[in-house]
């Protein structure tokens, strides 16, 4: 299988990356080189094979449902690049 | 005196504990190397001189009523990739601009507990994709291996580049790095160090930046196998904070060190012999063979026969896991924000300004064949190759095979800015070939140097083990530093 500029484009937006025209063509190439090397897979027998979901072979940890930590909103907002009163600012999204 | 740079961290702590030197007259040689290096290596992108001074300081403190912790006062390095508190953690992207974390993570939180003072963060690839450590926002790190007569700056391999630099040129005495497809293993090899990735579920994620969950594993860069089995076992731990941390104590891993290989059965698979491998690879992998024969071990062929596939299924995979973890750089909680007309032009903005080519390219790659109407014929069945491949090396443990040995990469260290590397991204994925099996199978791997090649220049061998079974990685290792020796550059920098 092999793609083609729009699907690069369409696939760029699916990843919110903006991509100008030289980019989508040149990355149609780069990406169609990465997938025809993944297509030798088409060469395994994979009949009743099970996917491997996890190497190693346990059952999820599990523990009680409970508060363990919080109360860190100041901690949690420290780093972004617009807050105010320990929110987020976003450009608006709802008119 | 004699340079304190020189020393290996099973010296220095033995030194330390005898008060022949302190830590802080420790840290302060390593901050001099540094000072003196990093504007021809770039290793490290960060160097916290001042809080390792502090941290040597309390060292010393406690070395003195003789207390102190199994890392007590010893200088290390950590990756960008692992969160530490207050200081620079960007995976050397320009998406993290300025984050800080507020927390450690928890393999970097097990160091500073057992006592490791802590350098500065280490230059690697854009979020450890990348064979070269090229891709960084900071620039190439610059391998301390030159050619024989040539004056040629050379890769050190990637992602833990800045890593295995800065070990090979004594700018710290160990370093964390991480390994998702042979990102410990192949620079480790590149530099003429020791590199081991342990068994998935062995060192905790908490803490370290994702980039394919079901395969990234933390693990040390050092000079000698002691010394990786020393820092394991810091690092190491069970972390309720990450549910794929295994519920198994960590061993004592240097009782492994010194003992006898006599009767292990070690398996060289056919399959790691590809074609058009160098024979210098060829030769280095039959010297190692005839180590082990020579100390007792015994030697059986086994075949393998998915280990081609490894790589294919890694770029479905790990692409994949990427595109999902990446999806939280937004420019809304943490690093870079670029400005849109709207909310989804704010996002794609940021996006293309601060990622790299070479992560865009995998984040794409990782959403198409997630995309509607390809789960199936990608993920699902690189899924199930994985399988395969891990029956493969059931097989071998099954068979009673304890390792298998193999060649670590299928060259040395390269040029910075190789044209033919950079003209097709499927050349420069080929490095991690003989390693990124092991990541697919979630088992132990050890990179240990083993000669040098015509040039010159560094080659390893691997080490593949049973899960959890590091201790025999590192009681096997031990054999084949005794018979190569170890490897030092000769030194042209600053």
């Amino acid at each position: 299988m092999s793609v083609d500029t729009d699907t690069v484009k369409r696939v760029a937006h699916l990843a919110r990356i903006k991509v100008s025209e030289e980019d989508a063509t040149r990355m149609t190439g780069e990406l169609n080189a990465i997938l025809g090397f993944v297509e030798q897979l088409d060469e395994v027998n994979i009949d009743g094979v099970e996917p491997l979901n996890s190497v190693v072979e346990q059952t999820m940890k599990k523990r009680p449902d409970g508060v363990t930590d919080g109360n860190k909103a100041r901690d949690i907002i420290a780093n972004a690049p617009a807050s105010e009163d320990n929110f987020f600012i976003v450009p608006k999204v709802v008119e | 005196m004699t340079d304190l740079t020189k020393l290996t961290i099973a010296e220095a702590r033995d030194g330390l504990k005898n008060k022949d030197y302190t830590s802080l007259e420790l840290t302060e040689a390593f901050i001099g190397n540094i000072e003196a290096a990093n504007a021809s290596l770039n290793a490290y992108v960060t160097v916290t001189a001042d809080k390792a001074r502090d941290m040597a300081k309390a060292s010393d403190a406690k070395l003195a009523k003789g207390d102190g912790g199994a890392l007590e006062g010893i200088p290390l390095g950590i990756k960008d990739l692992f969160a530490t508190k207050g200081v620079h953690t960007q995976a050397c992207s320009h998406i993290l601009d300025g984050f800080k974390p507020p927390y450690d993570s928890t393999v970097t939180s097990n160091l500073w507990a057992d006592g490791a003072v802590m350098l500065g963060k280490l230059n690697m690839d854009e979020f450890a994709m990348g064979s070269s450590n090229e891709t960084s926002y900071y620039g190439p790190v610059v391998n301390p291996w030159r050619k024989q007569g040539s004056n040629q700056d050379l890769v050190p391999g990637g992602s833990s580049g800045g890593s295995a630099t800065a070990v090979a040129a004594r700018m710290c005495m160990g370093a964390t790095a991480t390994d998702t497809g042979g990102s410990i293993r192949q620079p480790a090899a590149f530099t003429g160090t020791v590199g081991i990735k342990p068994t998935y579920g062995r060192c905790s994620r908490w803490g370290v930046v994702a980039f394919a969950s079901s395969l990234d594993q933390a693990g040390p860069i050092a000079h000698t196998v002691r010394d990786s089995a020393i820092l394991l076992k810091s690092m190491a731990s069970v972390d309720p904070k990450d549910t794929t941390s295994v519920d198994i104590e960590v061993p004592d891993y240097e009782a492994a060190i010194g003992k006898s290989v006599k009767g292990l059965k070690i398996g060289i698979p056919a399959e790691y012999r590809m074609d058009g491998m160098p024979g210098e690879i060829e030769e280095l992998w039959q010297k190692g063979i005839q180590w082990l024969k020579d100390a007792g071990a015994e030697i059986v062929d086994i075949s393998m026969p998915h280990t081609k596939y490894a790589l294919p299924a890694y770029y479905i995979v790990a692409p994949a896991e990427a595109s999902s973890n990446l999806a939280r750089y937004d420019g809304v909680r943490y690093g870079l924000r670029v400005p849109g007309k709207d909310i989804l032009e704010m996002y794609e903005n940021t996006r293309a300004e601060g990622f790299g080519e070479e992560v865009k390219r995998r984040i794409l790659i990782g959403t198409y064949v997630l995309s509607a109407g390809y789960y199936d014929a990608y993920y699902l069945k690189a899924q199930k190759v994985r399988t395969l491949i891990k029956r493969d090396f059931d097989l071998a443990w099954q068979n009673g095979v304890d390792a298998i040995l193999t060649p670590a990469t299928p060259s040395a260290a390269f040029g910075v800015a190789d044209q033919e590397l950079h003209s097709d991204p499927v050349r420069m994925y080929l490095n991690d070939i003989f390693t990124v099996t092991v990541n697919m199978a979630g088992l132990p791997g050890i990179s240990v140097p083993a000669g040098l090649d015509k040039d010159g220049l560094p080659l390893g061998l691997q080490l593949i083990g049973k899960p959890f079974d590091e201790s025999t990685l590192f009681q096997v290792g031990q054999v084949l530093e005794d018979a190569a020796g170890s490897f030092e550059p000769e030194k042209w920098w600053g």
